[in-house]
């Protein structure tokens, strides 16, 4: 393992963006098995309607799972987001305030949504 | 030094007057539409969290929930609130079908031209069909 602080600090090369690669697709995956969580529960027999549909976020382990995807979900929109932003915008002044504002953004989503799984 | 550094030529992206020009095959398609239909939702966030806060609440915010879609929300009339319903509907099944052929290629590193074209018509017939299904429910035609 070579030195890689102080004067022997490696600033190229690759593999700068593979922590962000691999985040969005871990993320992606477990967001697609969310969404097959929560499919199946839909699916399950039973009348459409407020109590299935609440009933299914009542659980605790639900909840749990929620709050997992919500923090998933934020972490994979800043990838992408943060992509476009570095993709189009090229002033670094208006990528900056872009990026504080996805960042502001999906903060403030991702306490509302938390806010709304733990209220009841 | 300093003059062969302004003489260096520059290539610019496409600029956005030269996008209609580009004829894009389908899996560049899909690609530019993955980011479209991911800055849709991003943006979108916060009226999904609002639905889904109201769904989940209460029974009374459930029936809120309900009749935004028919009686509307605000100055935004029903039909309005369930296009953009469609639209989300639409980006959601893209981009997962579209992550899911990301991940394929990435797992199994079967990357060919024809694999590439073939998986990106899949995509977008898929993902369109799916939403036309989707879209019939949401306006009630079954």
């Amino acid at each position: 393992m070579s030195t890689n602080f102080g004067s022997r600090r490696i600033v190229v090369g690759a593999h700068y963006g593979s922590r962000d690669w691999l985040s969005q697709r871990v993320t992606a995956l477990l967001m697609a098995l969310f969404t097959l969580v929560l499919l199946v529960q839909l699916l399950m027999p039973g009348e459409m309607g407020y109590y299935k549909w609440a009933g299914i976020f009542a659980a605790q382990w639900m909840k749990v799972l929620t709050f997992v995807i919500i923090v998933a979900l934020a972490l994979h929109a800043w990838v992408g987001v943060r992509d476009i932003w570095m993709d189009y915008v090229k002033p670094v002044g208006l990528r900056l305030a872009l990026q504080v504002f996805s960042i502001v953004w999906l903060l403030g989503c991702a306490g509302w949504a938390v806010q709304v799984i733990w209220r009841l | 030094m300093a003059d062969t550094l302004k003489e260096r030529p520059v290539y610019r992206n496409i600029h956005v007057s030269q996008i209609v020009a580009y004829r894009l095959p389908p899996a560049g398609i899909v690609s530019i539409l993955h980011r479209v239909s991911g800055a849709l939702m991003f943006l979108l966030l916060p009226f999904v969290i609002w639905l889904f806060d109201n769904s989940l609440t209460s029974e009374i915010s459930f029936d809120r929930f309900a009749s935004v879609f028919s009686s509307g929300a605000g100055f935004l009339p029903g039909w309005f609130i369930k296009l953009v319903c469609l639209g989300l509907i639409w980006a959601y099944l893209h981009h997962f079908i579209a992550g899911l052929r990301h991940l394929w290629m990435d797992a199994t590193h079967s990357v060919s031209k024809e694999q590439g074209r073939s998986s990106a018509i899949i995509t977008l017939a898929s993902s369109l069909l799916l939403t036309v299904a989707l879209g019939a429910k949401l306006f009630g035609l079954f």
